[in-house]
């Protein structure tokens, strides 16, 4: 269409309307990546967050990238596999066997460590294996944490055991990690940096039987969002939250205007009761009172989100602006081109869809581009109310999570920036964009 | 069926009235547009409706079109009252009509291309057949001088020049192949260099479909280069109608008589002298006169009598009929 | 001595718009006496709109080239700031009936406070003596007392333009122009106002400059005539020479093409269009169309000035 090709150019010369047009190239690219790359279903099990899923990550850690403003950086969370360290079997009997792997690591951080767990993943038909794990530092000096039968899933949490923290005099996170003079009463303690190692050594009593397992380090800092209290990576929900917030805004936005529109339409031709009726409607809807409505059906029906997605719109077609939809279409009823129409036989939903309608379609984009960050906002209100649907991701729910969480109080910050910063930039594109659309398409406002 | 001699088009006593509506339920009365108008039109005839804003003639006009719906009186065409038709056929009666209009560019709707505005008269009659529709297409554009056609087609009727956007008007009101075209003032929006143009074609396409043509106009100084008869409304009736040249020659009504004094024609000695033309406004069509509607501003009012009684029509000559009081001697018509 | 009233010489006006700069007014030169009726006629697209913002001063942002000189009564007006140009010209010396302008009236004003507001940012009058003042106007344009305290939409179309032309009058400005003043009324209503203006020319002596594309109309009001063919004065003389015997070959071909009630004529039209403003052609811009061209017309001519008084910019007459 031409116009379309006409649209582009005069856009580009709004500067605003480029960078809002990048930004939201960028949004939808985001989510088209997060749609591809985890699958819904997996990201709604991965919402639901038990500690299995999310094993190996932190609780509320900061965001990786962070430490590069730090010059005293916060640890990092990483991971050391038994099934990547050297193992050396010997055979003790009949029907037991040892199995020694020696994991090694650099802790090269000036902070603890926040936890520290040991992940065991054990097979074997009738008896336990046995493990004994012993912490090796950088001095070679040994200390045995472990010895005792496994079983399945098994987990242990070194930093809360008991006996290792009496043992130590304090946390093991801070214990095995310090330098030992510094751990005496009243001293600072100080991370011991060098290269520390695992041994474990675990007996099988079976020919089948293996025993793997994992060393899990949590540092201060993961990824690229950081993580919440639930340790799930706040990835999941920005990037999942992305077409979430663009479907519903979207869908949102061309539910009510399309169907405003067209309803507009048919009022204004036809008059009489028809538009009475529809003009009344309206009123009665400006009165009603929003949110309450929608707080209504989400504690009494359903919290769905395609549930309060369609009474959004229904609530939101009769608004001021089938009145503003009524005023154009007046206007352009009176057109010669619309009479010659009538002159020449044409049905009155002809009319109305292929001559009235296509009129006034330039006016309504920008009104439509403009429209889209009210319902993204609106969905996150939604989350913050409580009424968000509980199984998505969406930016809403992060932030919902962060308020009750205590973000602020707590420091967390990351925690409510970045939803809130997605938020204002899908705001702001769509805005800038509409704007731009609207000088493009309302030629009267040109001069602004 | 029809008879050979019948008129294509008969207007009996036709009268157009609109409900003022206060509220609701109350009525205020009617804006009587079109209030007692009759005469017949052949085809191959142009027929020209001369009179100011509110005498009527856009009103008439619409009302042969189907647009509005008569009041009272008919309008019969090739026989068919129009009162009786039902659906199916009125709308095989607006395919035997095509309508200028007086903005060519409001006229044309923007957003489309010139081929689609031209199929959708075809389309909405049911010609389906994608070559049928071009060739109809490439005829009538060939016919109103749009060439070459290929490249018009697809233009925008933004990117026409205003003649232009009338013969494409043009081109659309003769798609259907009427059999009546009714004209509003098809080329007071143009440049006068233009004007000419447009009105030539118009004749050439008439004489070649002999097509009945009613011409609205406000400036009487085109009527005599292109239509037959000319009558002259004055608040929604016909005070004066006959041939052209009769009209011209011998103009009987006073309100002819102002409308003609009040045209100038490029003469510089109009900048010497004063023209004579009755002062005052067209009355309200709501409330009209009594009478004669145009007693109170007429310079030859016959006291007693046109304020009283409405005149009927009379023929002081053959085929020139005027609605006035002074022609009282002169023989009553009852023909129009 | 020509041009005591007003001299305008190589007046141009661009505009710059998306599409390239538009000249609308490119190089117009013309002279007015007092007690003179100057018709200027174009079609649309000639710039003739452009002209009267040009002498008026009423420019939009998007002016590219503002040039010439305008001299009113001995003084460049061209010279004056915007606030001078405001205070002093501007509908003191020189006023302006706009097109369409009945529509232009404020509708929650009273016909007499806005006829009479002139004299008051103006003039400094009271607003009384301003309505007074407004009276004897509106009797001068043949409109009763009584409107001067109604409002816009109670009065006809044809006594809405007499307001405005009231309101044009009541500084007694040197020059009135006016743009189309009657294209939106019917012919009746036509034939009155152009009464109501002659009368005022012949009792205060005003001078005016009459802008419309409506051929047949401006010999009402007409002493000297002038053509405007894309952006320039194509040919400029007294009424007699003007419609009756035109030299310029875009003159000839107007003249002709007007239809006249009174004498039987063949009409002609003008095939193809006037040039863009935008780019317009180098060389005479009438060429393209011209039933006279000869190899002279590649060079735009300059507007020659004849023994008789009047001025024709083409090759045919050097």
């Amino acid at each position: 269409m031409s116009s379309l090709g006409k649209a582009l150019t005069t856009v580009r010369r709004y500067p605003s309307a480029v960078i809002a047009l990048i930004i939201i190239l960028g949004l939808i690219g985001v989510a088209v990546y997060a749609v591809v790359s985890i699958p819904l279903s997996e990201a709604i099990y991965l919402w639901r967050g038990t500690d299995q899923v999310w094993s190996d990550t932190p609780r509320n850690a900061q965001p990786a990238w962070t430490n590069v403003f730090r010059s005293k950086k916060l640890p990092e969370t990483f991971v050391v596999r038994m099934g990547d360290s050297e193992k050396t079997t010997e055979q003790l009997g009949e029907a037991m066997w040892r199995e020694t792997s020696v994991l090694t690591f650099d802790y090269k951080y000036s902070l603890f460590p926040t936890e520290m767990n040991f992940f065991f993943d054990v097979t074997f038909e009738t008896r336990e294996p046995q493990v004994t794990i012993t912490w090796i530092t950088p001095d070679g000096e040994e200390r045995r944490l472990f010895r005792g039968n496994v079983r399945p899933g098994q987990r242990f949490a070194i930093s809360q055991d008991d006996k290792l923290t009496r043992n130590l005099g304090t946390l093991p996170d801070v214990g095995l990690f310090a330098v030992p003079e510094t751990l005496a009463e009243g001293a600072e303690p100080e991370v011991w940096k060098g290269g520390y190692a695992l041994r474990v050594e675990a007996i099988t009593f079976e020919e089948g039987s293996s025993v793997d397992g994992r060393l899990v380090v949590y540092g201060d800092v993961y990824g690229a969002a950081g993580t919440d209290h639930l340790r799930r990576d706040l990835m999941v929900g920005l990037l999942w939250g992305t077409p979430i917030a663009l479907m519903f805004g979207l869908l949102a936005t061309i539910g009510t205007t399309v169907l405003g529109f067209i309803i507009a339409a048919f009022g204004t031709w036809y008059g009489g009761w028809i538009d009475a009726l529809i003009q009344r409607i309206t009123e009665v809807n400006l009165m009603l009172p929003f949110l309450p409505i929608l707080i209504m059906v989400g504690t009494f029906y359903s919290r769905s989100i395609w549930v309060m997605l369609a009474v959004i719109i229904a609530l939101s077609i009769f608004t001021a602006a089938i009145k503003t939809y009524r005023a154009m279409f007046l206007q352009v009823k009176m057109s010669p081109y619309i009479e010659a129409a009538r002159a020449y036989g044409a049905s009155n939903t002809r009319i109305i869809f292929r001559y009235l309608i296509p009129k006034i379609i330039p006016v309504l984009i920008p009104n439509f581009v403009t429209g889209i960050p009210t319902f993204v906002f609106l969905e996150a209100s939604l989350s913050v109310l409580g009424l968000g649907d509980p199984t998505l991701p969406t930016w809403g729910k992060i932030l919902t999570n962060a308020y009750q969480g205590g973000a602020l109080y707590r420091g967390y910050y990351y925690w409510v920036l970045e939803p809130a910063i997605l938020l204002m930039i899908t705001g702001l594109s769509f805005s800038m964009l509409g704007f731009a659309l609207d000088r493009v398409f309302n030629p009267r406002l040109r001069g602004m | 069926m029809q008879d050979r001699d019948q008129a294509l088009l008969e207007v009996k006593d036709l009268r157009t009235w609109f409900e003022l509506r206060r509220w609701v339920f109350a009525r205020a009365g009617y804006v009587k547009a079109v209030d007692g108008v009759s005469f017949d039109l052949p085809r191959g005839e142009a027929l020209a409706l001369v009179g100011e804003s509110g005498s009527g003639k856009t009103s008439l006009a619409r009302t042969v079109l189907g647009l509005y719906k008569p009041t009272a009186g008919d309008v019969v065409f090739e026989g068919m009252p129009l009162s009786q038709l039902n659906r199916r056929q009125m709308r095989a009666y607006r395919s035997d009509l095509g309508y200028v209009q007086q903005d060519p560019y409001g006229a044309l709707p923007p957003f489309l291309s010139l081929r689609s505005i031209l199929a959708e008269p075809l389309r909405v009659h049911r010609v389906r057949d994608k070559n049928e529709q071009d060739q109809r297409i490439h005829e009538v554009l060939e016919e109103v001088k749009l060439t070459p056609v290929s490249d018009f087609i697809q233009k925008f009727p933004h990117m026409l020049s205003g003649g232009q956007q009338q013969r494409a008007v043009i081109a659309r009101a003769m798609i259907l192949r009427p059999k009546l075209i009714a004209a509003d003032e098809p080329v007071s929006m143009l440049d006068a260099s233009v004007r000419i143009e447009i009105l030539k074609l118009l004749r050439r396409i008439q004489e070649a479909h002999n097509l009945a043509v009613i011409y609205i106009t406000h400036d009487l100084s085109t009527v005599r280069y292109f239509s037959e008869r000319i009558f002259i409304m004055y608040a929604a009736r016909t005070v004066e109608k006959a041939p052209v040249e009769s009209l011209l020659e011998h103009h009987y009504h006073p309100y002819t008589e102002a409308l003609l004094a009040a045209i100038p024609d490029p003469d510089p000695k109009n900048a010497e002298t004063f023209r004579d033309v009755p002062a005052g406004e067209p009355p309200s069509l709501v409330n009209p006169p009594p009478g004669c509607r145009f007693h109170p501003r007429c310079p030859r009012a016959i006291e007693g009598l046109c304020e009283v009684e409405q005149p009927p029509t009379f023929e002081p000559q053959p085929s020139h009929f005027v609605e006035c009081w002074l022609y009282r001697d002169e023989q009553k018509s009852g023909l129009g | 001595m020509a041009g005591n009233l007003l001299r305008v010489n190589d007046l141009i006006l661009h505009f710059r718009t998306t599409r390239g700069v538009v000249q609308a007014v490119d190089g117009v030169s013309f002279d007015m006496n007092r007690n003179e009726a100057l018709a200027v006629i174009g079609e649309s697209g000639c710039g003739k709109t452009s002209l009267v913002r040009a002498i008026l001063r009423l420019l939009p942002k998007n002016v590219h080239a503002y040039e010439g000189s305008v001299i009113l009564n001995g003084v460049d007006t061209m010279k004056y700031s915007e606030e001078r140009f405001r205070s002093e010209m501007r509908w003191i010396s020189m006023s302006l009936v706009a097109q369409a302008a009945m529509n232009a009236l404020n509708p929650v004003l009273r016909v007499g406070d806005q006829v009479a507001e002139p004299l008051v940012v103006h003039q400094g009058l009271r607003k009384q003596e301003a309505l007074a003042q407004a009276s004897e106007v509106f009797r001068m344009v043949g409109v009763s007392d009584d409107f001067l305290s109604r409002y816009a939409f109670e009065l006809s179309g044809g006594m809405r333009q007499r307001a405005i032309i009231a309101m044009a009058l009541i500084t007694k400005p040197d020059l009135v122009v006016l743009d189309e003043p009657t294209s939106a009324l019917d012919m009746l209503t036509q034939a009155n106002i152009m009464n109501v203006l002659k009368s005022i020319k012949r009792e205060l002596e005003q001078s005016f400059i009459f802008i419309t594309h409506d051929v047949a109309t401006t010999s009402e009001l007409c002493d000297r005539g002038a053509v405007m063919y894309a952006g320039q004065i194509a040919e400029l003389g007294n009424a007699q020479q003007f419609y009756l015997d035109p030299y310029h070959p875009y003159a000839q071909k107007l003249m002709g093409s007007v239809p006249t009630l009174r004498e039987r004529k063949e009409l002609e039209f003008i095939p193809g269009q006037p040039p863009s403003l935008i780019s317009p052609p180098t060389g005479c811009r009438f060429a393209a169309r011209c039933h006279r061209r000869f190899e002279a017309c590649d060079q735009e001519p300059p507007l020659f000035e004849l023994a008789d008084g009047r001025s024709v910019k083409c090759w045919l007459y050097k």
